[in-house]
């Protein structure tokens, strides 16, 4: 028999999490602090609109590019929140999650041999996405001295005449690392002085801690060559919607839409009429949410402090990214050996890039009592370690 | 600051000082000192624990009644109102606009213990026109909390990208 699969795929290797997740899936009783999604439920008044939809027999596709009046709503919150301005009608697709964004992004803008900048660590599908729009992948290893950010000296470096497009993951997952406005402006000047263009994934846009965040694309000069990538995952828990959008010129708009239009169709259409709910009436929400994370980062990285476990301050998303250098053991001798022995689940930092060697990512999306409780069986864990290396 | 700690310990009482100074990322002092001048000025005003009742084996019968009155001169309806919410049986009292002046919600042994001191003591009170008794069934959310017991066993993966 001929082999039914192509070379392309059977040289992407399956995420690092889906490994890791099998072996929790087996432990009775762990506790995680592994997830990368909110705890908190989809606020009802933003359910009770889908379940609306529902009864009112709202059953049917909706234009490819998504409903309009959703467009319009996203139109106007890009505004208010990010000074960034967008066009309903041809500058904005309704996408089934950030991640088919991504993927059709990749698809619509690369040619065979194009090089596409990732910064890593970061989330798992940037990589293979490009490899199956027949890009080339380039990592860049992001520095926990330079708080995971991207650099500009970084940048330069990794650049080449066969590159085409920068990916942008910030605020980050895994790190939480985040981008000011003074450092995206020094990428943005070597963007455009190379001719690149940005995939600004920005889904956890609306978790930062240390003042708003600010997109690339509201820079000068930025908007045409950067495709916005957002979401209400994050922002709203809403994961299991399954609803993201893309933004940016319409040149690259349209031509994504026809990927968009043959292989989706069209987004969920319960979840976007229950996102124009949640974008007409649900900055409350992302606030109080905003507030009950930021509450857990201070608790995890003050527990930390004590613990002496060494980790730089995340000011994005929900993680915190702690280093286990100093116990001399790879992150998922770490992390297996924390599940059998403690049962508490974290993810190894290799997950997200070969770069993560050495870390962790902890989630905070838990209530502190959870969270408490990991901590505590960390900490014994912990000092099991030291205890060990001393008597070594 | 203050308003940070009411937003915290709003749906959690216990959080200990402790907890409460690593969560708004400042130190226990602090936390002492503003609880205590919350206290002091009444922001904080208690600590109570929400019950359940009717998942334990005590009667509890809750009654909520809509109370006329004729306010007073010079005091309109504080006194009144302080005549009434003095009585221990009496869990809240609120002024109310609209048909009626003062709601009183009351928790007694018994529908009996309620009855009687409605028409005794409330009803008899100088000043109090008229009362209309409802006696409440099942309570489904108190204080912002759900009472209902849900499945609360989490559905959700363990690990997520």
């Amino acid at each position: 028999m001929r082999d039914p699969l192509s070379k392309k795929i059977k040289n992407i290797e399956p995420s690092g999490i889906r490994k890791f997740f099998d072996i929790v899936s087996e432990m009775k009783d762990a506790i995680s602090l592994g997830v990368g999604e909110p705890d908190f439920d989809t606020p009802w008044h933003i359910r009770e609109e889908g379940i609306y939809s529902l009864e009112r027999g709202r059953t049917f596709y909706t234009s490819n590019a998504g409903l309009k009046e959703l467009k319009q709503e996203i139109s106007y919150y890009l505004k208010r929140r990010f000074d960034l301005e967008y066009d309903a009608n041809h500058e904005i697709i309704m996408t089934v999650g950030g991640s088919e964004a991504i993927d059709a992004a990749f698809r619509a803008m690369l040619d065979a041999g194009d090089e596409v900048l990732i910064p890593q660590p970061s989330y798992v599908s940037y990589e293979p996405c490009a490899i199956l729009a027949d890009g080339v992948p380039v990592t860049i290893r992001l520095r926990e001295e330079d708080q995971f950010k991207l650099t500009k000296d970084q940048l330069l470096e990794a650049i080449t005449d066969k590159t085409k497009i920068l990916v942008l993951p910030f605020p980050n997952n895994p790190t939480g690392a985040i981008m000011t406005k003074e450092d995206l402006q020094e990428i943005a000047d070597v963007v455009i002085e190379k001719d690149l263009y940005v995939l600004s994934d920005e889904i956890y846009s609306e978790l930062t801690y240390s003042g708003r965040h600010v997109s690339i694309a509201s820079l000068p000069g930025m908007k045409e060559r950067t495709i916005v990538i957002n979401g209400f995952s994050k922002s709203y828990a809403m994961t299991g919607w399954r609803l993201g959008y893309a933004c940016g010129p319409r040149v690259i708009l349209d031509q994504m839409l026809k990927i968009h239009q043959f292989a989706i169709m069209c987004a969920p259409t319960t979840s976007q009429y229950a996102a124009v709910e949640a974008m007409r009436n649900g900055d409350d929400d992302v606030e109080q949410m905003r507030n009950a994370y930021n509450q857990r980062r201070n608790f995890l990285m003050k527990a930390f402090r004590e613990m002496g476990l060494q980790c730089f301050e995340p000011f994005g998303a929900f993680y915190v990214f702690p280093s286990i250098k100093e116990f001399g053991m790879t992150s998922e001798e770490f992390a297996n050996r924390l599940l059998r022995e403690e049962k508490v689940a974290v993810v190894p930092g290799t997950a997200f890039g070969e770069c993560g060697e050495g870390f962790l990512r902890i989630s905070y999306a838990y209530s502190i009592d959870s969270l408490k409780e990991a901590l505590g069986r960390l900490q014994s864990f912990i000092e099991r370690l030291r205890k060990e290396k001393e008597t070594c | 600051m203050k308003e940070q700690i009411l937003n915290a310990i709003s749906k959690n009482g216990r959080f200990s000082t402790e907890d409460l100074a690593a969560m708004l990322a400042t130190d226990e002092e602090t936390i002492r000192k503003e609880i205590k001048e919350m206290e002091e000025d009444n922001v904080i005003c208690g600590y109570p624990t929400l019950i359940n009742w009717d998942q334990t084996d005590c009667e509890k019968v809750t009654a909520l009644i809509e109370v006329k009155v004729t306010p007073q001169r010079d005091m309109g309806f504080n006194k009144v109102a302080e005549r009434i919410y003095r009585f221990e049986e009496v869990e809240s009292v609120y002024l109310m606009s609209g048909g009626f002046d003062l709601t009183v919600i009351i928790q007694g042994k018994s529908m009996k213990e309620v009855a009687r001191f409605v028409s005794e003591k409330l009803s008899t009170l100088e000043y109090v026109n008229s009362t209309a008794t409802y006696f409440v069934l099942k309570k489904y959310k108190e204080h912002g909390l759900i009472m209902t017991k849900d499945n609360n066993e989490s559905e959700r993966m363990l690990i997520t990208p």
